[in-house]
């Protein structure tokens, strides 16, 4: 019972990164906008994060560091695509070359340090209670915060009136300038929203999932992310139920090459880049669907004519 | 403040020409207050990173070492990138040309004689070609993102390498080093003046595909087709070009160069496979090709820009003591400012101060014509 416990907790900690992320993008590209930083992103948020809770000593300033870090990032992007109405996928792409390469140089002298680590909600009493106890009230509060997060941005999208405005700039932004709605401006908060996650998830990393600050140490799963996003078809819930098979393969591969299966480690290692190669696959298959849930205008760039 | 585009009548040619000087300026500038930042003479820094490193004949030769890989990859990168099709994962591509060409010094190393160079080259070209056809075929098959699909091979691309180094084709008498045999003489690309430096033939290779490729944009119907699907999918419709038949042909072609620069460097820089083989070519030849304006000839000389922030990166990490994490920074700074440079050639850019618009905001429209007279 305590290994399928600890088993849990520890998907639930692959997860949490990737969940969020991905929530954030997912808002990021209801709005129209592709930004394929994501990876670039996290690892500033991982690096920031680290560093600013190894220079202060407190977990809570670094994870607030990630998230500033982050947005503060994707605001870069923002500015390229969205004033300047750069091409999306490139700059994207370059925000992730930057993005591994800044880190990796502000990160120098953190190679080897001790983190910190921020400390899992522990309720007296009630935490103890077996099984539930520990997987509801004994985790670390970002995955809390996933929770709330993907909760907050599905009534956000479809309960509020903001979220059908910025769905509605996703599907054409043309129409909803005609309207007078502000396209840009919603979406650079849209962007920073998303950077502001990516900043978050990359903190888990450095402050919960590993508390150490290693090189490239976000290892794809900003681009998982991204993936998530389509195999989702752009629904908050179904991110959910993705970040969480995603947390169990990784795992699950971990967990084998513990075991020694007598299958070299490269291949296991390798099973959540397949594994999401072979879901995007499935996922695509139907290009009717893929089709209706695209927001009509992702991608494009996007230049009001006053 | 707000940032207003004006779209330009016709692009200009003007900021056609200059758009990678000013951004190649404007990344000099951001690099002079990083270096200042970090507590270093920005003029000495940059004596050190972009003059100290081309300042010696070998080391010209190191630079070509460098820019090989780069320019290969980037060139078919332009054709895909044309089109509009984004194979991102040249990397994985160049890991598996360098796989392929490796079977025949790695598993038949008695194989002498002039054939084995050749073969190995022809190999390579086929295993990057094999690797890109995998996203190609998913796009056309299940019209799967080739974006991502490209990417994530690239770490597959990598763990299967370590795998092969670490396990099968290891070297039984390396001494536990994840490596392979070092190549026979016959299985090693010549050097192009031994006397000199040592740089080899993968450079005349980068050239040759950059000229190849630039006359089939530029001159031959397939290059028209290319640019037509890129710019407009519906128009190459009617004109009867397929675009499946397309993501192929780019994706083939981009595979196949990949998988040319990946035996090239093996064979030719390193001698044997290791675990890594490259520091990124894959990923930092879409700067190039970017910087290149997706233009072969251009791309040449982007591919040397940036081989020598690679040798740059090195010397200012043994001069100074900085990471040659520089480098990295460096290119991407480079490839943010020339996407953004590229916007003046479609719209000009008007600055828009708050001052000028009223808090209501509906004076916009009559302030822009006043700030126009202004000039």
């Amino acid at each position: 019972m305590d290994i399928t416990v600890n088993i849990l907790l520890t998907i639930a900690t692959a997860a949490t990164p990737l969940l969020i992320a991905a929530i954030g993008e997912l808002v990021v590209e209801r709005s129209g906008v592709l930004n394929l930083g994501v990876e670039g992103m996290m690892i500033m948020g991982a690096v920031g994060g680290f560093g600013a809770g190894y220079l202060t000593g407190s977990p809570w300033i670094g994870l607030l560091a990630a998230i500033i870090v982050g947005a503060l990032f994707s605001l870069l992007f923002a500015v390229m695509t969205l004033s300047l109405a750069t091409n999306q996928v490139a700059t994207g792409l370059s925000l992730t070359l930057l993005g591994l390469g800044l880190s990796g140089m502000i990160g120098t002298s953190f190679v080897g340090q001790p983190g910190v680590r921020l400390p899992n909600l522990d309720i007296p009493v009630i935490s103890s209670i077996p099984v539930v106890g520990k997987l509801i009230f004994g985790q670390d509060p970002v995955f809390y915060i996933s929770i709330a997060l993907t909760a907050a941005v599905m009534w956000f999208l479809f309960k509020t009136r903001t979220g059908l405005t910025l769905r509605s700039i996703g599907d054409s932004h043309t129409s909803a300038h005609a309207l007078g709605i502000k396209v840009i401006r919603y979406r650079y908060l849209a962007v920073m929203f998303g950077g502001a996650c990516a900043g978050l998830a990359g903190g888990h990393l450095s402050l919960v999932y590993t508390p150490q600050w290693v090189e490239n140490m976000s290892a794809g799963r900003g681009w998982i992310a991204l993936a998530l996003v389509v195999f989702a078809s752009w629904r908050p819930w179904r991110v959910l139920a993705g970040a969480y098979i995603f947390g169990a393969v990784w795992i699950g591969q971990l967990h084998a090459q513990a075991f020694g299966i007598p299958v070299p480690s490269q291949f296991l290692s390798s099973l959540p880049y397949l594994a999401t190669v072979v879901v995007l696959v499935l996922i695509s298959r139907n290009k009717r669907l893929t089709m209706m849930n695209t927001p009509a205008s992702l991608g494009q760039p996007f230049v009001p004519d006053r | 403040m707000r940032i207003e585009l004006v779209k330009r009548p016709q692009r200009s040619a003007l900021f056609s020409m200059l758009s990678p000087f000013i951004a190649f300026a404007l990344t000099i500038i951001a690099g002079a207050i990083m270096f200042a930042l970090l507590g270093v003479n920005p003029l000495n820094a940059f004596e050190i990173y972009f003059v100290e490193p081309i300042s010696q004949v070998w080391q010209l030769h190191e630079l070509a070492i460098k820019a090989a890989p780069l320019i290969l990859i980037a060139v078919g990168l332009s054709v895909c990138y044309r089109a509009n099709i984004w194979n991102i994962g040249a990397e994985g591509q160049f890991i598996f040309g360098a796989i392929f060409g490796s079977i025949i010094p790695v598993l038949f190393p008695q194989f002498e004689g002039p054939l084995v160079i050749p073969l190995m080259l022809l190999l390579g070209m086929v295993g990057g070609a094999f690797y890109a056809s995998i996203p190609a075929l998913l796009k056309t098959r299940f019209s799967t993102n080739e974006i991502l699909t490209s990417l994530m091979l690239v770490y597959v691309a990598q763990l299967f390498l370590d795998w092969l180094v670490r396990g099968p084709w290891r070297d039984p008498q390396g001494h536990g080093f994840p490596q392979t045999i070092q190549f026979g003489d016959s299985a090693v690309l010549p050097e192009l003046m031994p006397d000199a430096g040592r740089a080899n033939w993968g450079f005349v290779f980068a050239l040759v595909a950059a000229v190849l490729v630039w006359l089939m944009m530029s001159r031959m119907l397939k290059g028209f087709e290319v640019r037509v699907l890129g710019s407009s999918p519906r128009a190459g419709r009617f004109a009867g070009f397929g675009f499946n038949r397309m993501v192929f042909f780019t994706f083939l072609l981009s595979g196949a160069l990949a998988g040319l620069a990946g035996i090239s460097e093996v064979s030719g820089a390193i001698g044997q496979l290791q675990p890594v083989i490259s520091p990124g070519y894959g990923f930092t030849a879409i700067i190039v090709a970017f910087l290149g304006r997706l233009n072969p000839l251009g791309i040449v000389a982007a591919g040397l820009v940036l081989a020598l922030t690679y040798l740059g990166g090195e010397a200012v990490q043994s001069a100074l003591g900085i990471s040659d994490k520089v480098a990295r920074v460096f290119q991407g700074m480079l490839l943010f400012f020339v996407l953004g440079c590229d916007t003046l050639i479609h719209y000009r850019i008007r600055l828009i101060g708050m001052a000028l618009t009223k808090p209501n905001g509906a004076t916009k429209l009559e302030a822009a014509p006043k700030l126009e007279e202004a000039r």
